[in-house]
């Protein structure tokens, strides 16, 4: 366990919003989501398809798709600069050096048209201007710190002469190449098979230790992020419902959508028929009505829920929740 | 495994040593299209020492002399045409004109055209609008039109021929490769390329580029054949390279009248562009193989 400290978060984003300005009207996939993550630490971002977790990650990158997307609101500090404010080109000096992202999809992350060696090469070419043999060591070391097995051998081949577990390590190499601080993970082995999702995070893990790189871990699997992360926030429509460490959020849920999650993860030491799940659909995010957006599915729903958006409260140590339950 | 650990560097000779391999000569659909490519290269680099006459030199006595293997005589294999001018003689010096036009009009149109494509399809935006009307505009517009101010306003010569035919044919460059581009725009790589900080110049350049140039070879070596035609479709309209320069176009259109009875005049010329075609067509296709990583080692 970790001491509580008054730690100085390596980034920190406050009321983040990013929207997407369609001919149909605002899509607001990103909606005042705040939340920090120190160093060495792995950040969960949990929710279901469509609750804006891969929007948030792309934004803290500010890559957010084009047409239509737009950050319009909030901070991104990272090491105590608004990466919001920066220009394109700082951006750039940030991107893969400082800050790097693993995608979903190994099979179309990789440039077919390069070996890998090349793909792990570029950015340390790109932001430390290395060449030749240190260059080269460089590389190496990073697929050997994902567990590449003959590394060296490894550089001349392209993206098509390996399986996805392997590109995917690939991938992780790239992102680990200029050692960043921080490595955003979007659902990174949702695209890979059980047995090599469980091998794939645990090279993660090693990865963490051997570097003390931070990690914003992205996933819909709960199981997964129980093991990940230290501490995690529950996403659903654009908003963060819930934040606590890992072992507060299981024992000791307070979102009626959390406790939902919760329930519907399969368990050994519970014996029931059926797993709980959470009825209806989440809300489409185009025109959105006011009060809580958690309102039309859940259990508990009373009066204030349908006309006012719940704030953050405080419900415990290093533990808040966006509902009106938990404030009163 | 545990040798190739122990010794990267004999993989690494191995590797060398296998393409070093002299294989890439008996590769048919290399070799054939390669060595009319240069046959006809060295035709038009030697045409003064290998033609039998002078191209322009006419012969009323000997007009319409068919080719030596259809009843014509010895001294002109490939016939004669109307004004008893020496066809193979015609053909050879004709090589010139004709590759060189193709060449220079390929390598212009494809530059132009992948830039502009490359830039629409990626920026996208107000960018994309300005240069997509551009291209609609020149594919609109009657371009022998065009080509034929061009040539009267500068005059008929061997550039205005390859500024004529170049303005006309960029326009589906920039097309094919916009719609391209656009596909690989929203590919996971090109967000990966983001994500490690690469700029919009970069990305253009080293990472889109190599992914479209199999369309962009394809549709090079497919003009070759349009280019060679509508060099003689201008040399016919008077706004090509002025006679009695020989062209394999203004050849073929030089024989039409006389299909029925001396085809030879146009069937030959016609056949040289043919071959032509096909071989870069083939070589085009060989290219294509060798430069996409996953069918090399097929």
């Amino acid at each position: 366990m970790q001491p509580v400290t008054t730690w100085q978060p390596l980034l920190r984003v406050e009321d983040l919003r990013t929207y997407f300005f369609t001919r149909r009207g605002v899509v607001k996939a990103v909606d005042g989501v705040s939340f920090s993550v120190a160093p060495g630490e792995t950040l969960g971002i949990v929710g279901e398809s469509g609750s804006g977790k891969t929007i948030t990650s792309l934004s803290l990158l500010r890559l957010v798709p084009q047409p239509g997307g737009k950050i319009i609101g909030g901070k991104v500090l990272f090491e105590g600069v608004d990466l919001l404010r920066l220009s394109e080109a700082e951006m750039r000096g940030y991107r893969g050096s400082k800050i790097s992202m693993i995608l979903q999809d190994p099979m179309a992350s990789l440039n077919p048209v390069y070996t890998i060696g090349e793909q792990v090469a570029e950015p340390l070419r790109q932001h430390q201007h290395l060449a030749g043999k240190t260059l080269w060591d460089h590389v190496t070391e990073a697929l050997r710190l994902l567990r590449i097995p003959s590394p060296r051998e490894r550089l001349q081949n392209y993206p098509h002469q390996m399986s996805g577990g392997m590109r995917q390590r690939v991938v992780g190499g790239i992102a680990i190449s200029c050692l960043p601080k921080l490595i955003i993970a979007d659902e990174p082995t949702t695209a890979l098979d059980a047995t090599i999702q469980a091998q794939y995070l645990a090279h993660l893990k090693d990865l963490q230790r051997q570097t003390n790189v931070a990690m914003i871990f992205v996933s819909h699997d709960f199981g997964i992020v129980a093991r990940m992360c230290d501490r995690v926030a529950v996403m659903y429509a654009g908003k963060i419902v819930e934040t606590a460490s890992v072992r507060e959020l299981f024992s000791n849920p307070r979102h009626p959508y959390t406790i939902g999650l919760v329930n519907s993860v399969p368990r050994l030491d519970r014996k029931e028929e059926r797993l709980a799940s959470i009825e209806g659909q989440p809300p489409a995010l185009l025109n959105l009505p006011p009060g809580c957006r958690f309102a039309p599915r859940c259990y508990a729903v009373f009066d204030r829920c349908w006309k006012e958006q719940p704030p953050n409260f405080e419900a415990g140590d290093d533990h808040s929740a966006s509902c009106w339950r938990v404030a009163s | 495994m545990d040798i190739a650990i122990a010794r990267p560097e004999l993989v690494a000779d191995e590797v060398r040593a296998e393409r070093r391999r002299w294989d890439i000569f008996l590769q048919l659909n290399f070799c054939i299209p390669a060595a009319v490519l240069l046959l006809m290269l060295g035709a038009a680099i030697f045409a003064s020492q290998l033609a039998p006459y002078d191209p322009l030199q006419t012969s009323l006595s000997q007009r319409l002399s068919p080719p030596a293997f259809a009843g014509g005589t010895d001294a002109h294999l490939l016939g004669t045409d109307k004004l008893g001018r020496d066809v193979l003689s015609r053909i050879i010096f004709g090589a010139r004109v004709s590759l060189s036009v193709s060449l220079l009009v390929i390598l212009v149109t494809a530059t132009i055209g992948t830039a502009l494509g490359i830039l629409g399809g990626y920026l996208g935006g107000w960018v994309d609008g300005l240069l997509m009307r551009i291209t609609d505009i020149s594919l609109a517009f009657p371009g022998i039109l065009i080509a034929l101010l061009l040539a009267v306003t500068l005059g008929p010569s061997f550039t205005t021929v390859v500024l004529a035919v170049s303005l006309l044919g960029w326009a589906p460059y920039a097309r094919l490769i916009r719609g391209d581009v656009l596909k690989l725009r929203n590919a996971d790589f090109v967000l990966q390329a983001r994500i490690i900080g690469c700029s919009p110049m970069r990305i253009m350049l080293t990472h889109i580029f190599p992914n479209i140039v199999n369309p962009l070879l394809i549709l090079a070596t497919l003009s070759v054949g349009l280019i060679i035609l509508v060099e003689s479709a201008l040399s016919y309209l008077g706004a090509g390279i002025p006679p009695p320069t020989a062209t394999w176009g203004s050849m073929v259109s030089d024989g039409r009248g006389l299909i029925d009875t001396a085809w030879w005049i146009s069937f030959f010329p016609g056949l040289a562009i043919g071959l032509v075609v096909l071989a870069g067509n083939f070589l085009g296709d060989w290219l294509r193989d060798r430069l996409d990583p996953r069918l090399r080692q097929l």
